[in-house]
């Protein structure tokens, strides 16, 4: 058997080295892949005539490069766009429907040829704050300066939802376009409550009480998505809102020293949260399983509550009972609470950005403009089955699904009761803590005192990153 | 054609053959290390082609950084049990199928059945690290859907209520991952060993048998030392593995790439896959690469001098 000679031969020695190199490669070489270019971009095509009608001077036939996260939203909507806009301005448009964003993204970036139009969503996204911070992100106050399609006397910064600018913004700029509204809080099937004689609960006693019937029924009281804290995030931090009022939302945001240590609203919210898992009124399992899981749990009807976005009835389509009634509930009060009950997080989501790199930036601006149309968000609202940030921008005869048209109510009822954090973005390692926290009080492994100390280590790391004085909300 | 002419020829045709995988080697393998040691130094975030040299300051900071050393402490953990376990397993089971027969006859051959057995333990080795990831997700489902948790119920050992989340317990996740690894690589392994084992001559199986040595006797005095050389191989390359984790901790577990609960399952690469992808310090993960490679490189010679042996020709 093999080669002799004392121990291992120099020979061997190498060839086995060698094969550890190749094993070790995967890692390196995959670091290095993304390894950064240094050149500029190529000249764009010929620039257009600017007029009012064509605000960038977009020429006519150039190339389109659009990229789109596939998710909950498919990619149906892009491509009818992508149709109507290649019609319009004469373009061949690429078009790249992908849920590695980051994978198929971040060397084009780094290498200086970005695609026109990113939308950078998903697990996988590239994080924006750093995109914004490397200088990546084009300006998108032109758009909003630009003429709207619809009624070119006004704006398009004039035809959006409220906060939709404010939301874009990464370190004092308008550089992300988030297309998509949607609202958080907690989902319920309208069928089963009827069934049980249950009401939709209006304060967090009345949550609890709901919760241990449900229990007795011998079912789970609250789901949420386990492996992702980011939901059960999203309950404890309205209720942050709700009881504290703006000013506790911009502590948190902004990072101030007494953000959660020593602000009664967010212990009082922790505690609530922590009363349904000390009462056992959690579905069994719940803490370590996936969004869909959970999700699909809950509409076999092992659960009461789950919290989520308006996405939520769009992501299980398939999985939901034709007779689910899928209703949507803004998150109960606590005792005090500085916001009404129809208080909701309203937030835009599904982030568009236009790379500073693009070749044809005119045309990703244009592209852009065109979304913000009544025309295109009507197209989104059905092929995806949500809202859009344009201001009235479905066209009535588009019926809606249960839980959006709920959704829409609430919207309505909250008026101007609505409020975002804008922390995650801003801030994604001290979300990723605040996360890992909310984790482990779940499961019970730490008290709600602890989270809150956790939480303010998060919030006092995050306020020595340079970038923070940048990111201040008022 | 003279002889001289011909060797020249056959040089040039050689070395044109062997230019070729040289470069792409220095290309694909070596300017990447290259590079990757060059960005250690400096505060590339990982989306933009600027920054700015900043010198050990990524270095200084993994010292302190607990999220990583917590890593690097369970990747010792895992080298420590990975290759141990499946090399024990396999050599085993290897035993069993090739030589732990019953020698009726007097021939030295498995238990019976053994050919089904090899296929079939080989399996495991078929399935790529994603689709285990899957396998394994269904049966440490957190509720009572998992295989594991239904199981238990069924038996009645643990409450339905109170179903065990396994990849979402601190003391048991480690260990669930291990037990993939482990289940996957012992096949491997088994017909490595196999092989190996095939290699020897039957006439020493026999001698020893003649001289009243059992299976155990047999296995320790005359398999074990025949097969060093495999084993010695196989440890360097789990080893490698242990250190690597990055797949099925991403998948499996819970965070941004993986790594919890709370950092419980945390191995380096998940470590550095967060900070390179996702809080865009792709300077600071590119020092934890290059600590990576140092310690795999330690690792692997510290293996192949620690396991050095006396050769037995045969």
């Amino acid at each position: 058997m093999g080669s002799t000679g004392e121990g291992l031969g120099r020979r061997d020695l190498i060839k086995r080295s060698a094969a550890l190199g190749l094993i070790t490669v995967p890692t390196m070489s995959f670091l290095s892949a993304c390894a950064s270019g240094g050149e500029e971009s190529t000249k764009g095509p010929d620039k257009g005539v600017v007029s009012k009608e064509n605000p960038f001077g977009l020429a006519k036939g150039g190339k389109l490069d659009v990229v789109v996260f596939k998710g909950g939203f498919g990619d149906d909507y892009a491509k009818a766009w992508e149709a109507a806009f290649d019609k319009k301005w004469g373009t061949t448009t690429s078009h790249l429907a992908t849920q590695e964003i980051t994978a198929k993204l971040q060397p084009r970036f780094n290498g200086g040829n970005p695609p026109d139009v990113v939308d950078d969503s998903g697990a996988q996204k590239i994080p924006l704050d750093v995109l914004a911070k490397g200088g990546q992100l084009a300006d998108l106050n032109a758009v909003l300066d630009a003429p709207s399609l619809d009624d070119p006397t006004k704006k398009v910064r004039d035809t959006l939802v409220d906060g939709a600018v404010e939301q874009g913004m990464q370190g004092g700029k308008y550089l992300v376009l988030k297309y998509v509204y949607a609202v958080f809080g907690f989902w319920y099937s309208g069928k089963l409550f009827k069934e049980k004689g249950w009401a939709a609960p209006k304060t967090w006693d009345e949550f609890l009480a709901v919760c241990t019937k449900a229990k007795e029924a011998g079912i789970g009281g609250l789901a949420h998505q386990g492996k992702f804290p980011y939901y059960i995030n999203v309950v404890i931090m309205d209720l942050i809102a709700k009881k504290g009022g703006l000013d506790a939302v911009k502590a948190i945001d902004n990072l101030a020293p007494n953000a959660f240590e020593g602000n009664a609203a967010a212990l009082a919210a922790v505690e609530a949260v922590y009363e349904v898992v000390e009462k056992g009124l959690l579905m069994p399992g719940t803490n370590g399983l996936t969004h869909t899981d959970s999700q699909t749990a809950w509409n076999q009807y092992k659960a009461a509550f789950i919290p989520c976005g308006s996405w939520l009835e769009n992501e299980q389509l398939k999985q939901t009972p034709e007779d689910f009634d899928m209703k949507f509930l803004p998150v109960p009060l606590l005792a005090d609470s500085k916001m009404p009950l129809e208080a909701i997080r309203a937030g835009v989501d599904e982030p568009f950005i236009v790379p500073e790199k693009a070749a044809n930036k005119a045309a990703g601006l244009e592209f852009l403009r065109s979304m913000l149309s009544r025309e295109w968000s009507t197209i989104f609202a059905q092929q995806a089955n949500s809202l859009t940030v344009v201001k009235d921008g479905v066209d009535p005869s588009v019926k809606l699904r249960p839980g959006t048209q709920s959704a829409v109510e609430a919207l309505k009822g909250a008026g101007a009761n609505t409020f975002t954090y804008r922390y995650p973005d801003w801030y994604s390692e001290m979300d990723t803590e605040i996360q890992n926290a909310s984790n482990e009080l779940m499961a019970q492994r730490i008290q709600p005192k602890e989270w809150i100390k956790r939480a303010q280590a998060a919030v006092n790391k995050a306020a020595q990153d340079p970038n923070a004085k940048n990111n201040k909300r008022s | 054609m003279s002889h001289v002419a011909q060797g020249r020829g056959k040089g040039g045709f050689i070395t044109a053959f062997l230019f070729a995988p040289l470069a792409l080697y220095l290309t694909f393998v070596i300017w990447p290390y290259v590079q990757t040691f060059g960005y250690s130094f400096t505060n590339w975030t990982g989306q933009s082609p600027t920054f700015d040299f900043v010198g050990l300051e990524n270095y200084s900071t993994l010292l302190k950084d607990d999220d990583f050393r917590g890593a690097l402490g369970h990747n010792l953990l895992l080298l420590v049990f990975v290759p141990v376990v499946t090399i024990l397993l396999a050599l085993f089971f290897a035993f069993m199928v090739n030589a732990g027969g019953r020698s009726g006859a007097g021939g030295v051959q498995g238990v019976s059945g053994s050919r089904i057995y090899k296929i079939v333990y080989f399996f495991p080795q078929v399935l790529s690290l994603a689709i285990l990831a899957v396998l394994f997700g269904a049966i440490y489902r957190s509720d009572e859907g998992g295989l594991l948790n239904g199981f238990l119920i069924k038996l009645g050992l643990i409450d339905p209520k109170h179903p065990v989340e396994w990849l979402n317990e601190p003391n048991f996740v480690l260990w669930c991952l291990l037990l993939v690894v482990v289940w996957h690589g012992v096949g491997f392994y088994l017909v490595l060993f196999s092989a190996a084992m095939q290699s020897v001559p039957k006439d020493i199986y026999e001698a020893a048998l003649l001289d009243g040595a059992g299976r155990a006797q047999t296995f320790f005095k005359v398999t074990l030392p025949l097969l060093w050389d495999s084993v010695q191989t196989s440890a360097v390359y789990l080893g490698i593995a242990a250190m690597d984790m990055f797949v099925l901790v991403s998948t499996m577990t819970s965070g941004q790439f993986g790594g919890g609960p709370d950092h419980h399952s945390e191995v380096m690469s998940t470590v550095l896959m967060r900070n390179f992808l996702y809080f865009g310090k792709s300077g600071y993960a590119c020092a934890m690469g290059v600590v990576m490679l140092v310690l795999t490189m330690i690792l692997s010679v510290i293996t192949l001098r620690a396991t050095r042996r006396e050769r037995i020709e045969f």
